[in-house]
């Protein structure tokens, strides 16, 4: 009997060695992730290489990515590893150089990421905008606001009445985290005196997009969103947009290499290959079209031809890299 | 109410048409958890027996220690593995971050405690007098050693399955070190998390239910076992 245990944790072993392609032999370039698995390696050749993409929480949450990813898969003879974190956890993992590429939407911190010389080769790829979202009965009463004029009444009704209106923060160092910052400025209050733990109107989640959304329609709460996911999300929640208009409330999405030379060990072509993949005219269309049919609108906007709109270089959004 | 049992719906749905995502997810929790109580077990009873009978200083401390680290919390483990495997750490060089070996790691650790300690009150549970028979009749201290573990082997299976329990159903290692990845690292415990945060009811009951089910299953065989 005794034997008989130990013979199945024998099999049981050795099964877990092939998943996890414990194999041990050394490869000529490490790559951040470990050999495929077994049901890999028979599909594809030995040198199918592992991208791992470290993306923000907004773009995981629509399923462009899953898209984007099931087509360059095909196409490069790769396979791609998404890990799906706030824009400041993603620039963490970068900073670390624990993945090869990060797709972001926070440009103040990007230029930092690469002034520092984490990341190179920075492309547009797609943008959109945020939205104020709220209870349809919009208690605070801030539909067709400016987005300032709505924050700053959100506020002082939530500070008078926290019971019928709140707002919850993704509070995670996003970069839609990061616009909410960014707009509480513009409306001139200060971010860390002025609204965080201000009252119980303002609820820090410390969570993804899609969470924070289902976490606002628990409370009916107001909440500031990319319109992909909370477009993604619809069916899920009774929260609406209230507020759409302001340049305030562009959203712009960008790819960036994590820099070889700083951080050996990142995978330096494939990598590449993915951004020149993501400019090129046919992903643009599959951007542009990505959901018209799902929702009825598009949640992303082609970067090609638009970069003036952004407010970015045209070689941002055009040239690829060498 | 309905989302519920229309949630329930979804899940037995999933389940029964073997829905390849949820067989992923459970597979890759098997294999992460058993190939970690394996190896926990590799180390841990051969350490307790060791710990057992062998008379040296701090003995009664390390027990002492050990016993308190059965509470040791999952995302303790989690960073200080982050922190030693991210590609700047002492470990970087392996390059095993965001990986199933890494979640392994994780779990090996984490149960390790648990596994030692119940191991050495097993074998400290066996009779003297047995103790006593094996050693009169002239054995080695390895066959002694392997005498005495066959005797507790009951207690020790319950040591085991213990910390199988604990690996399976553990979530704060398994998301800091593994990173949730769809179709590498997603187990079942973070997929609950982001299926349930994200309002994917039918899918987090689904691999909430199998995830009771394999608890079950591993019970009642050692039960079984224990019985014979």
């Amino acid at each position: 009997m005794k034997k008989s245990i130990f013979m199945l944790f024998a099999a049981v072993m050795i099964v877990a060695a092939f998943a996890c392609g414990c194999t041990g032999t050394g490869d000529v370039t490490p790559t951040p992730t470990a050999t495929p698995t077994a049901a890999e390696t028979t599909a594809a050749p030995a040198e199918t290489q592992t991208l791992l993409i470290a993306t923000t929480t907004s773009l995981y949450d629509t399923g462009l990515l899953d898209a984007l990813k099931t087509d360059f898969e095909k196409k490069y003879n790769a396979k791609v590893d998404i890990i799906s974190a706030g824009t400041g956890k993603a620039l963490g993992y970068g900073e670390n150089g624990d993945v090869d590429v990060m797709m972001v939407h926070d440009r103040a911190r990007e230029d930092a990421f690469l002034a520092a010389g984490h990341g190179i080769d920075r492309r547009v790829f797609a943008y959109n905008f945020f939205v104020i979202v709220g209870p349809a009965s919009d208690p605070a009463g801030v539909k067709n606001m400016t987005p300032e004029q709505a924050f700053t009444t959100i506020r002082e009704k939530g500070l008078a009445d926290p019971a019928t209106v709140k707002f919850v923060s993704r509070g995670d160092d996003s970069g839609t985290h990061s616009k909410e910052k960014a707009i509480w400025k513009a409306a001139g209050f200060n971010y860390s005196t002025d609204i965080q733990k201000s009252g119980e109107w303002y609820i820090e989640a410390g969570t993804g997009m899609g969470a924070t959304l289902v976490m606002a329609d628990e409370k009916q709460a107001y909440t500031l969103s990319d319109i992909g996911t909370y477009l993604a999300s619809k069916d899920k929640i009774s929260l609406v947009p209230l507020v759409e208009e302001g340049d305030i409330l562009l959203n712009v999405y960008s790819a960036m290499r994590i820099n070889p030379e700083k951080h050996p060990g990142v995978n330096a072509t494939i990598s590449k290959d993915w951004i020149n993949y993501l400019i090129t005219p046919e992903t643009q269309k599959m951007i542009e079209t990505f959901g018209v049919d799902t929702y009825g609108e598009p949640l992303f906007y082609p970067a090609a031809g638009n970069w003036e709109k952004m407010g970015v270089n045209q070689s941002e959004v055009e040239d690829p890299v060498a | 109410m309905g989302f519920i049992i229309d949630g329930i719906l979804e899940a037995v749905h999933l389940i029964v048409t073997l829905d390849p995502d949820v067989i992923e997810i459970t597979a890759l929790s098997l294999v992460v958890s058993l190939t970690a109580t394996v190896a926990a077990t590799l180390i841990a009873v051969p350490f307790g027996a060791s710990v057992t009978f062998n008379e040296f200083p701090g003995k009664k401390i390390l027990i002492q220690l050990i016993q308190t680290l059965y509470s040791l919390p999952t995302v303790i483990v989690g960073l200080l593995l982050f922190l030693l495997l991210t590609r700047h750490g002492p470990l970087g060089f392996l390059g095993i971050l965001f990986t199933p070996q890494a979640m392994i790691l994780a779990q090996t650790i984490l149960v390790l405690p648990i596994m030692t300690g119940l191991t050495i009150t097993a074998i400290s549970g066996v009779d003297a007098t047995i103790r006593d028979t094996i050693l009169s009749l002239g054995a080695t201290r390895l066959q002694f050693l392997k005498h005495v573990v066959r005797e507790a082997r009951f207690a020790i299976l319950g040591a085991v399955a213990l910390g199988f329990g604990r690996a399976i159903s553990e979530v704060g290692a398994a998301i800091l070190i593994g990173g949730n990845i769809y179709g590498r690292t997603r187990v079942l415990t973070t997929a609950i998390t982001l299926n349930t945060s994200q309002w994917n009811i039918g899918t987090s009951i689904a691999l909430g239910i199998i995830l009771l089910g394999i608890a079950l299953v591993v019970n009642t065989v050692v039960t079984i076992y224990q019985q014979r």
